[in-house]
């Protein structure tokens, strides 16, 4: 393989890799504020996709013009879970939370299934097969716009909880509960708003990858695995390692597919998962110990 | 006979099936430093938490400026006025010393005078403002407690309930946190003090209880408790 070929597919793999780090802080954002393993994660994602192609075909909106209606969509669905169902499992053990959410994840599919059915479906946009030429790098016009449109977002969503008051406010509450809870906030509705904001960022991340993937319901199992993937290498809480840990995985499968077999890329994650958790199992970014 | 700002009627407190607070009664006079006496486990921090409405009591009344809070929610109450420094600090480890106080404004009550209170807490703890940036867990445990009044403060309480403030902290900055304590009730702030540090507190109360396993057993105004062989005894080892 020529270094033109191995450039363009890292660029590639980089490309992807953000999309998959903004899909991976929807997962790390409820994780590391209500500490809900939310197993429906693929599932949410899946259903964005739905929502953007369903948008598309009716009133012929770009996936990424789509990120706000369904992102508000997506907000409000993750708010109402979270203050009408899962706060109500809190107290439970992880296990028993772990089957409200799977049960949740399967309701969904099935959804899916009845409205859309089994077949793959995709958005033909007219710049699809268009390309940036860029010294000798030709990077493909839908992936390009894909990460500049996930980093924005994922930008946005560090920005609001580094600046806004009530993204501090969710800080707090992921810090200290009792402490939030001594100085009035009030935790349960935050939980509730930050479930929203996670869902609203996986849902981003499904408009994003219908512009690089044709969408059927049983995808979604695989994007859930592949966002722990990514969360687990970049560090559990961490907001910045899910976005390196999403990149590392874009490279990673991109370098498989190109090197050995398309086939072979998920493999390729989980060797890298692998290493990390020997030789690093916190995450890259991730606090020893907690 | 004095305004009474908080008034407690009959509260029963349960944890599971255990009593924490059984038929326990309190009044706390507007501007008024009520102190609360008891062993470790009497269920002092029990009964601040259930004034604050973070446990919710299973009988009884809470009543606050006239009225009624009882099974409120701890945003409302503190909305209202209620403040606590609670036992251990509980600051935001995670976050700067700015952004603790700024949580610590939050809520509307706290919002509508935020930069007012945060230029009287930099004030009062200068040491707080030189270190504004910094991640509050990294800061000594008398910055952490100083932090801790000053996040309370931005909630613009008009009672303020301390849960043993100067647990663990060395003796001169015990003195200072008494002095502060002192201070803002000169200022108007009403407040309810839990202490180990029982001869100290009792010298500056106006009144006091003392609790026992859940029960009010003895109160009295801080001088009559401070001279009471029981209390002299049990508490203050004479
Ligand atoms: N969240 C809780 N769940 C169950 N039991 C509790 C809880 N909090 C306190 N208790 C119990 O209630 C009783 C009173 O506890 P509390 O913390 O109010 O006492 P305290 O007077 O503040 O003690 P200390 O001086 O040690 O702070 C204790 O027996 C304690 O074990
Ligand atoms: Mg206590």
């Amino acid at each position: 393989m020529d270094t033109v070929t191995l450039l363009n597919v890292l660029v590639a793999g980089l490309l992807t890799g953000c999309v998959y780090g903004l899909s991976a802080l929807g997962l790390s954002v409820i994780f590391g504020v209500i500490r809900i393993v939310n197993f429906a994660h693929g599932e949410i994602l899946v259903v964005g996709m739905f929502m953007a192609l369903v948008l598309f075909r009716w009133i012929g909106l770009d996936p990424l013009l789509s990120i706000p209606v369904v992102a508000a969509v997506l907000f409000a669905f993750g708010y109402l879970l979270q203050a009408s169902v899962i706060q109500r499992v809190a107290h439970l053990p992880e296990h028993m939370q772990f089957l409200l959410l799977a049960a949740i994840a399967i309701a969904m599919v099935s959804g899916c299934l009845i409205v859309f059915g089994p077949d793959a479906q995709n958005v033909q946009l007219d710049y699809a097969l268009d390309s940036f030429a860029v010294g000798g790098l030709i990077i493909d016009k839908t992936r390009a716009y894909a990460a500049v449109a996930a980093v924005a977002l994922a930008a946005a969503l560090l920005a609001f909880f580094r600046f806004s008051g009530t993204g501090r406010a969710i800080r707090a509450c992921a810090d200290n509960y009792l402490g939030a809870q001594v100085v009035g906030l009030n935790v349960s509705r935050l939980y509730a708003f930050t479930f929203g904001i996670g869902s609203a960022c996986i849902g981003a991340a499904g408009c994003i990858i219908l512009l690089l993937v044709d969408v059927h319901p049983y995808l979604a199992p695989g994007y859930t695995l592949l966002a722990f993937v990514v969360v687990i290498i970049g560090g559990m809480g961490s907001l910045f390692g899910a976005l390196l840990g999403g990149i590392l995985i874009g490279v990673a499968e991109a370098l498989a597919a190109e090197m050995i077999q398309p086939s072979l890329k998920s493999a390729f994650s989980f060797a890298l998962l692998i290493l990390v958790l020997l030789f690093r199992p916190q995450g890259l970014l991730g606090k020893a110990g907690r | 006979m004095t305004e009474s700002l908080l008034g407690i009627r009959d509260l029963d407190l349960y944890y599971g099936d255990a009593a924490a607070l059984e038929d326990v009664a309190i009044d706390v006079p507007l501007g008024a430093i009520v102190c609360i006496v008891g062993a470790n486990g009497a269920g002092k921090s029990s009964l601040i938490r259930t004034i604050q409405g973070i446990e919710k009591p299973r009988r009884g009344s809470i009543v606050f400026k006239g009225q009624d809070i009882t099974g409120w929610p701890s945003h409302k109450v503190t909305d209202l006025g209620i403040g606590q420094v609670a036992e251990g600090r509980q600051i935001f480890a995670g976050l700067s010393v700015d952004e603790n106080l700024e949580v610590g404004a939050f809520l509307p009550r706290g919002r509508a005078g935020k930069a007012a209170a945060k230029d009287r807490v930099y004030q009062m703890f200068p040491k707080l403002a030189e270190r504004r940036g910094q991640i509050a867990g990294t800061m000594s445990g008398g910055e952490q407690q100083m932090l801790a009044i000053g996040r309370c403060l931005m909630g613009r309480p008009e009672l303020v309930m301390f849960d043993e403030p100067s647990l663990g902290l060395a003796p001169a900055i015990v003195q200072e946190v008494f002095g502060i304590i002192e201070k803002l009730n000169a200022e108007g702030i009403t407040v309810i003090l839990v202490e180990q540090n029982v001869a100290v507190s009792l010298t500056l109360a106006s009144s006091a209880y003392v609790l026992e396993n859940g029960r009010i057993v003895l109160s009295g105004s801080g001088r009559e408790l401070l001279h009471h062989e029981g209390v002299k005894q049990a508490y203050l080892g004479m």
